[in-house]
């Protein structure tokens, strides 16, 4: 049958036996079971479309023209493909992923407190972890996504990180995934699962990499949970190659005093999604969802967050700013929900963009939703152009327009690359706007 | 002759500013440029800088000799035209020193000598903060954010001095200034005056011109140098008011 005439559903749904042949010796696992339901699940959703209010200005339904392969492979790749990403002078444990696959041959890990947990989703599998069997897909709701369902049908590696009560884990923890595709596109969907005990504290950065031309379809999960006391500082990197297909979701649960500081930093793929779902189910927790994209050419991306403030005293702050040249598209879809117990909650959503030629388009859409009556809550957007004025201040300084125009999307860019704690990981990024746009 | 302004005419969206300017300074003379509120004051220094804003439809300005006109605002600055600006802009995110680092270098990349290196540019930043009591922590604040009004104008005084001039034109630098800062500013440009650079104090007010002693005084109205003479013309200005100037304006034959 030519596979051309078959729906993106169509596609997963007919692959999904091939492969799970190919998971040897994985018959009697847990996960047979998880893959099961949820590929029966998939067969009851459909793809979203425009029609549905959180998809409104995102479109899919080019991936019914596309031919993917449901089971990638891994090929050998030397260290140089993955030093060019690592962040100078920094100390911290490595995962490299290739094609979502664990490559323990590109991965480091540092001396980890006893009783931590890190590994990859495949070990864990094999090895019958228990904390996987007992806590993977307890975080999220996947209810009707579509893409959730699809990656959990489809589930195979990824990182895992279980950090048990009362630890510290002093370096960062640095997930690289890197994608290389070399023959026809491949559908690459890692699943990360990381669980932060009480007192306890880590930084995790997960960093999606690719060669410029390579063609495939990244669909990722990652669910987090951070109980009480602790503190999770994340960071999402997204470096990908212009022919590429992002859908990611990142969904946190966070107990009562908990703090997590969240970074989504990327100069996107040719289409990008990226879904942040963060709930506070305990009082007195602060989160901070910050992000910073930069998108040229055709490139389209879509940043789609809820807070949900489900409990009093928490306090949310969000700030995403974009950068968009040539016909690039942007999107902003923030939702704030504080619902009717959660009072005392204190948020702020500020979505700030620049638009560098006048064929870029910004869709931006801010939302509060408030049931409680004693909350302190507010939201904005701004779309604009560079500063006129102070460029000229710069220009009539003796500075080129060219450095000029550098000068003020560093400034423009900074207080989201100065609110990430790791210096390395902020020199790294003022690299990556200087070769972009000096 | 440093700078020479010939039958000058120019407009802002069609409404017409300037209409004949006619302003020679040479090197070493100070130029204050006097009048009431829009006679024309800041839209001659804002032209002189390279603000794209306005259209000039007659005369030219020769600067070194050269059609300044001609020149981009960076190219300006780079030939060592100067300009304070009447309202400094805040620059969020870029750094005082990351400013003059590189538009130092660039105006020395521009004039074919070496750039200078982390510990030459710190001394000279040193040296010339002092012209105008500017204390360090300015350096690595951003550019005007959160400045008084007063600090902001020292600031450009500083980057004057740091960038050294040969044309430097100041626009109402004495607005909003109290007596302690228009004495620090006016103190700061004294020291910077020399034989090698010309300078044009556009200003409202005949205060600042006690402590900036100008060579010659002009009067701006209606788009035109109506009265040119020595710096007690600016006193007779303080004394009898702008309204002076418009009646004597009227009396002129059409």
């Amino acid at each position: 049958m030519n596979q051309n005439q078959l729906t993106f559903k169509e596609l997963c749904l007919k692959n999904f036996e091939e492969f799970e042949k190919k998971l040897n010796g994985e018959k009697q696992l847990p996960i047979k079971d998880f893959r099961e339901k949820s590929i029966k699940h998939l067969s009851n959703l459909d793809l979203p479309t425009i029609k549905n209010e959180e998809w409104k200005y995102t479109n899919v339904a080019f991936l019914n023209k596309e031919i993917f392969k449901v089971a990638p492979t891994k090929p050998d790749i030397s260290a140089e493909h993955i030093d060019k990403f690592l962040f100078d002078k920094l100390e911290h444990s490595l995962i490299t992923f290739v094609n979502g696959i664990y490559d323990s041959n590109l991965s480091k890990l540092l001396d980890i407190p006893s009783g931590v947990e890190i590994l990859s989703l495949s070990e864990a599998i094999k090895s019958n972890n228990s904390n996987l069997s007992k806590l993977l897909g307890s975080f999220l709701d996947d209810t009707n996504n579509f893409f959730t369902t699809l990656n959990s049908s489809f589930i195979n590696d990824g990182a895992l990180i279980f950090v048990p009560d009362g630890k510290i884990i002093e370096e960062p923890i640095h997930l690289i995934f890197y994608q290389n595709s070399v023959s026809g596109k491949s559908l690459i969907q890692p699943r990360n699962l990381f669980v932060i005990g009480k007192n306890s504290q880590v930084t995790i950065i997960e960093h999606y990499v690719s060669d410029t031309e390579t063609e495939y379809f990244t669909n990722s999960v990652t669910e987090i949970y951070v109980d009480e006391n602790g503190i999770l500082d994340h960071i999402k990197l997204q470096e990908e190659s212009f022919n590429s297909i992002h859908i990611g979701r990142m969904d946190i649960s966070q107990k009562r005093n908990t703090n997590f500081r969240s970074h989504l930093i990327s100069t996107g793929a040719k289409f990008s999604r990226n879904e942040f779902n963060s709930r506070f189910d305990g009082e007195y927790a602060e989160s901070m969802l910050n992000g910073l994209f930069m998108i040229t050419g055709e490139q389209f991306f879509d940043a789609h967050t809820l807070i949900d403030h489900a409990k009093p005293h928490c306090n949310s702050y969000e700030h995403y700013k974009g950068i968009l040249q040539g016909n690039s598209k942007g999107v902003f879809n923030g939702k704030v929900m504080v619902r009717q117990d959660a009072q005392k909650t204190n948020a702020f959503q500020e979505n700030n963009t620049i638009l560098l030629s006048d064929s870029a388009v910004m869709n931006t859409k801010p939302q509060l939703e408030i049931f409680a009556d004693d909350v302190k809550c507010s939201h904005g957007a701004t779309v604009g152009k560079l500063n006129d004025e102070a460029k000229f201040y710069l220009k009539s300084r003796g500075i080129s327009e060219e450095a000029a125009t550098a000068m003020l999307i560093h400034a423009f860019a900074s207080d989201v690359i100065t609110s990430i704690k790791i210096e390395a990981l902020r020199d790294y990024l003022e690299k990556i706007i200087s070769r972009k746009f000096n | 002759m440093l700078l020479e302004i010939k039958n000058l005419y120019a407009n802002i969206n069609g409404n017409e500013i300037l209409k004949g300017i006619n302003l020679n300074v040479n090197l070493g003379e100070v130029h204050a440029i006097m009048g009431p509120n829009g006679s024309g004051k800041s839209t001659l220094a804002s032209i002189l800088a390279g603000r794209e804003d306005y259209e000039v439809t007659e005369g030219e300005i020769l600067y070194k000799g050269k059609n300044l006109l001609e020149l981009a605002p960076e190219d300006r600055a780079r030939e060592g035209v100067f300009l304070a600006f009447q309202y400094p802009v805040e620059i969020p995110g870029v750094s005082n020193t990351n400013l003059l680092k590189t538009a130092v270098n660039e105006i020395r990349k521009y004039r074919g000598e070496d750039e200078l290196d982390a510990i030459e540019f710190l001394s000279l930043l040193k040296e010339k903060s002092k012209l105008v009591d500017l204390d360090q922590k300015f350096l690595s604040r951003s550019v005007n954010e959160g400045f008084s009004g007063g600090e902001k104008k020292r600031n450009e005084i500083f980057q004057m001095a740091v960038l050294n001039p040969t044309l430097a034109i100041l626009d109402e630098t004495d607005s909003g200034l109290d007596i302690d800062a228009l004495r620090i500013v006016a103190n700061g440009v004294n020291k910077l005056r020399s034989k090698e650079n010309a300078i044009i104090v556009v200003t409202h007010y005949q205060r600042l011109l006690n402590y900036i002693i100008p060579d010659f005084v002009h009067v701006l109205y209606q788009g035109k140098i109506v009265k040119s003479g020595s710096k007690e013309l600016a006193i007779e200005l303080e004394e009898k008011g702008y309204d002076w100037i418009k009646n004597q304006k009227e009396e002129l034959p059409v």
